[in-house]
């Protein structure tokens, strides 16, 4: 019954983002007030009804309704409720639902935040995320019920695959959708720019909050997924270049390259379609994403929900919505150029260059992932392209993009004279060069070059970050007071360059000096890694609510007091026995300690797994910081007062398509 | 200014070509990876078989014979896809099939056979996956054409279809028959 209610509801909402997609458009361009206003009443409906299917999917799995044959596939009776909660975007129909709602969820957003906002441009808005909502949800209806009936009904769920019994799946998956899906916005706004012919500076500015919190929900996605795979063993680390990872870094990366790019359009006019490029690639890159993950067009060692029949589907989806932006870009675009002139030396001219490095980083991950595709499909052979490549080529491009992060905000806008700048700077960089050569050798013992520079670039950062705070305040009569003036826009951009340097400094140290022994021990027999003693203390068997496991008791010491004790386990489900290892990890400040517990060898003996991972918390710090500056700029004031500036710009629908927008007063010089 | 339209353009060329490539790649299968023991004898291992305890197979027992060798487990559902077709190569063709049981538990393994029949010569029991990791194993099943030298000559990543069967491995088989 629950399961028809739901299925019902998923029908009314696609219906609603029918008309949310149709009439607001046709309404804009005839200029019929009543049709612009449909928009909202739809996006309200279409967010209801998906709230409404959603709750009844979820209320499917909690109540163990196995007559919906999802539910009977990712569920169990033995499942704990927190995963028959999260189990809901477990598997691949559930998780399009979750998308659908997100979807509508950003669209109710951009409803409710839309009324300063030109009536037109927000119907527009609110319609093309009203066509990507009907092409997901017609996809979930058509190729994917997650409310398929299933009779007769069995006795019992087949249960959620054990890897994703983990509270990396509470969380990671609704982050990194909530950015995939956010990435919509800015690509709505792009086209409603294009189709309007107005990317001028109120555009930009209205365009920046959306890609900035869609941009720090990405972010926090990534890192957690990216902590998930850290401890999950078999998933090749923290982060492995997996075909998966990659498709939810390429948006990353082009949604950093627009932030900074819509930062130049806001302020300066400059880079105008460039910009609306940036918006519609993240967003076009989520969807490729999408389609990598589902399709199983690429072997990964993540992918959970392949099917070559939906890919067909997503594909055309992707057809459909890339290729048409991409055409309305090629045929708007050239009218909305910008003419705005800048030094090389400049403000522009870092954030140009910042935009191209972060270009080229996200081509060499879109030519890696894609080229085992590419050989395939023209009968030259199967390769796997591996970490070997990404890190050769990923690695030499971010020392340049991190040293232009801490030059970009010490430089003016339009023009700057080089010798002011080296002036300024160049003892901050000797000094974190030559504090980045010395520091490995003092914490760790030894360094290379690589690591050297990575570590001098990542104090250079800091260091020019911290120092650029103190030049705002020094001038002031009363520096603290001076503190809460600056916008908070300013904090957000420091906070995140300082997670920048955290993050890199972090990566290189575990990168060079993290350490994995494979051994084997008897009870009573200790190991030294790391500073550690480790003894072995046996195996006893213990029981989870759904499985049964072998734990581990591992003593752990150091300079002959103990420390903890470290109990990592080895699982087997009762539905599907795939055996499971969870590893467990001792954090500090300056290092992880992890064990993983391996095979019985015989007599008591156990093969273990130790890594000593340098700093390893610091990623998850610096990226914590990153995302925090991204949520911290997008509540600038200024964004919000934006509202009434738009009001003063008026309103007239029936402006002629077609012409560009004079720039507005603090636009550039066209 | 018409050359300029032009590069407004690009973005849309890149993504057709892109698009094209996905396209091709929907009806292709990236599990068929090539393995890097392809002409390399079989790796050494030393195990106990699933019927008998006390009864080791090894590499050595490899030699001699063109076989196919199979790697599955009782919990793997697609091993359960493919096995009447291992059964019907076994009994129709007379293919010689050895198995690698991976990571099972021995009653379950055995229970598995006598369910679903049993097409192959003997299974060795790889308990822990250390013969696995030695195979180079991507998932189960996986099967692997040996000649009679002991080499890999062959390697088929996830269930093995009728259609592959037939036209590769079956004549494959024949040919190495062939050699002495």
């Amino acid at each position: 019954m629950i399961g028809e209610i739901g299925q019902f509801a998923l029908l009314l909402a696609l219906l609603m983002a029918l008309v949310q997609g149709t009439v607001p458009l046709i309404g804009a361009q005839r200029g019929i007030q009543s049709w612009v206003a449909t928009a909202h009443t739809a996006v309200t409906g279409q967010f209801v009804f998906l709230a409404v299917s959603y709750v009844c999917l979820t209320w499917a799995f909690i109540t163990h309704d196995f007559s919906v044959s999802y539910v009977a596939s990712h569920s169990n009776t033995n499942l704990p409720l927190m995963y028959r909660i999260s189990g809901v975007w477990g598997g691949h129909e559930g998780s399009l639902v979750l998308w659908g709602l997100m979807l509508a969820g950003w669209s109710l957003a951009v409803s409710r935040f839309s009324k300063g906002l030109p009536a037109v441009m927000a119907a527009r808005t609110l319609a093309i995320m009203g066509l990507v909502s009907v092409g997901i949800l017609s996809f979930t209806l058509f190729t994917s019920n997650p409310f398929e009936p299933l009779f007769p009904v069995p006795a019992d769920g087949r249960d959620l695959n054990p890897l994703l019994q983990d509270p990396g799946l509470v969380l990671h998956p609704p982050m990194l959708y909530m950015g995939y899906v956010g990435l919509a916005v800015p690509f709505a706004i792009a086209m409603a720019g294009l189709i309007d012919g107005r990317l001028d500076a109120a555009w930009a500015r209205w365009s920046r909050p959306w890609a900035l919190t869609a941009w720090a929900f990405l972010g926090a996605g990534i890192a957690l997924g990216s902590w998930w795979a850290y401890y999950t063993l078999g998933w090749g680390g923290w982060w492995f270049w997996d075909p998966v990872e990659n498709a939810s870094f390429m948006p990353f990366l082009a949604a950093t390259a627009l932030l900074h790019s819509l930062a130049a359009t806001e302020k300066r006019g400059a880079f105008r379609s460039w910009t609306v490029l940036l918006a519609i690639s993240a967003f076009s890159l989520s969807l490729l994403g999408t389609f990598l993950v589902r399709s199983g067009v690429l072997t990964s060692v993540h992918a959970f929900a392949t099917d070559p029949d939906r890919g067909l589907y997503i594909l055309l989806l992707l057809a459909v919505v890339v290729g048409g932006s991409f055409s309305l870009y090629a045929w708007r675009a050239p009218a909305v150029r910008s003419h705005a002139r800048f030094d090389p030396v400049s403000r522009e001219g870092s954030l140009l260059a910042n935009n191209v490095l972060l270009t080229v980083a996200l081509a060499a991950v879109l030519v890696g992932t894609l080229y085992p595709l590419f050989l395939d499909a023209l009968g030259l052979g199967k390769i796997s392209v591996g970490p070997p490549y990404f890190d050769a080529v990923f690695g030499p491009l971010m020392v340049p993009l991190v040293f232009l992060t801490g030059l970009g905000p010490l430089l003016r806008w339009k023009r700057m004279s080089a010798t002011e700048i080296s002036r300024r700077i160049w003892h901050t960089l000797v000094a974190a060069l030559i504090v980045g050569a010395v520091l490995p050798l003092l914490l760790m013992g030894s360094t290379t070059v690589m690591t050297s520079l990575g570590i001098g670039m990542a104090l250079w950062l800091a260091a020019a970050s911290l120092r650029d705070l103190w030049s705002k305040l020094a001038h002031r009569r009363r520096p603290l007071a001076g503190l809460r003036k600056l916008p908070a826009a300013y904090y957000g951009m420091l906070t995140s360059h300082l997670g920048l340097a955290v993050l890199v400094f972090g990566i290189t140290m575990v990168n060079t000096f993290e350490s994995e022994r494979d051994i084997r021990m008897a009870p009573g027999q200790t190991h030294e890694q790391g500073g550690y003693t480790l003894r072995f203390d046996g195996v006893r068997p213990v029981q989870g609510p759904n499985y049964d496991a072998q734990e581990a008791l591992i003593t752990v010491s150091r300079d002959g007091r103990q420390v903890t004790e470290l109990r990592p386990q080895k699982r087997v489900y009762w539905v599907q026995r795939e055996p499971m290892s969870n590893a467990a990890i001792r954090t500090r400040f300056s290092h992880d300690l992890m064990v993983a517990l391996g095979n019985p060898m015989g007599g008591g003996t156990w093969s273990l797994r130790v890594y000593h991972n340098p700093f390893q918390a610091w990623l998850w710090f610096g990226s914590g910081l990153i995302v925090l500056g991204g949520f911290i700029a997008a509540a600038d004031r200024r964004y919000r007062l934006l509202n009434v500036v738009a009001r003063e710009g008026g309103t007239d629908p029936a402006r002629e398509s077609g012409a560009s927008r004079p720039a507005t007063a603090e636009g550039g010089p066209s | 200014m018409n050359r300029s339209r032009l590069v407004f353009l690009l973005p849309l060329l890149m993504f057709l070509i892109i698009g094209a490539f996905l396209a091709v790649g929907l009806g292709l299968n990236p599990r068929l990876l090539p393995s890097p023991l392809i002409g390399k004898p079989v790796p050494e291992f030393d195990l106990p078989t699933l019927e008998q305890p006390a009864r080791r197979v090894g590499h050595q027992d490899l030699h001699g014979q063109v076989a196919l060798v199979n790697i599955w487990a009782s919990w793997c559902v697609s091993c359960r896809q493919e096995h009447p077709l291992l059964v019907e190569l076994s009994e129709r063709h007379g293919v010689t099939i050895f198995g690698i049981n991976y990571k099972d538990a021995r009653d379950e393994g055995l229970a598995y056979l006598r369910r679903g029949g049993n097409p192959y010569q003997w299974n060795a029991h790889d308990l822990d996956g250390r013969a696995g990791i030695e195979w180079g194993v991507y998932g189960t099943p996986e099967t692997y054409v040996v000649d009679r030298q002991g080499r890999i000559r062959y390697k088929h990543v996830g269930p093995l279809t009728r259609e592959r069967a037939e036209q590769e491995i079956l004549p494959l088989i024949a040919e190495l028959e062939e050699e002495t």
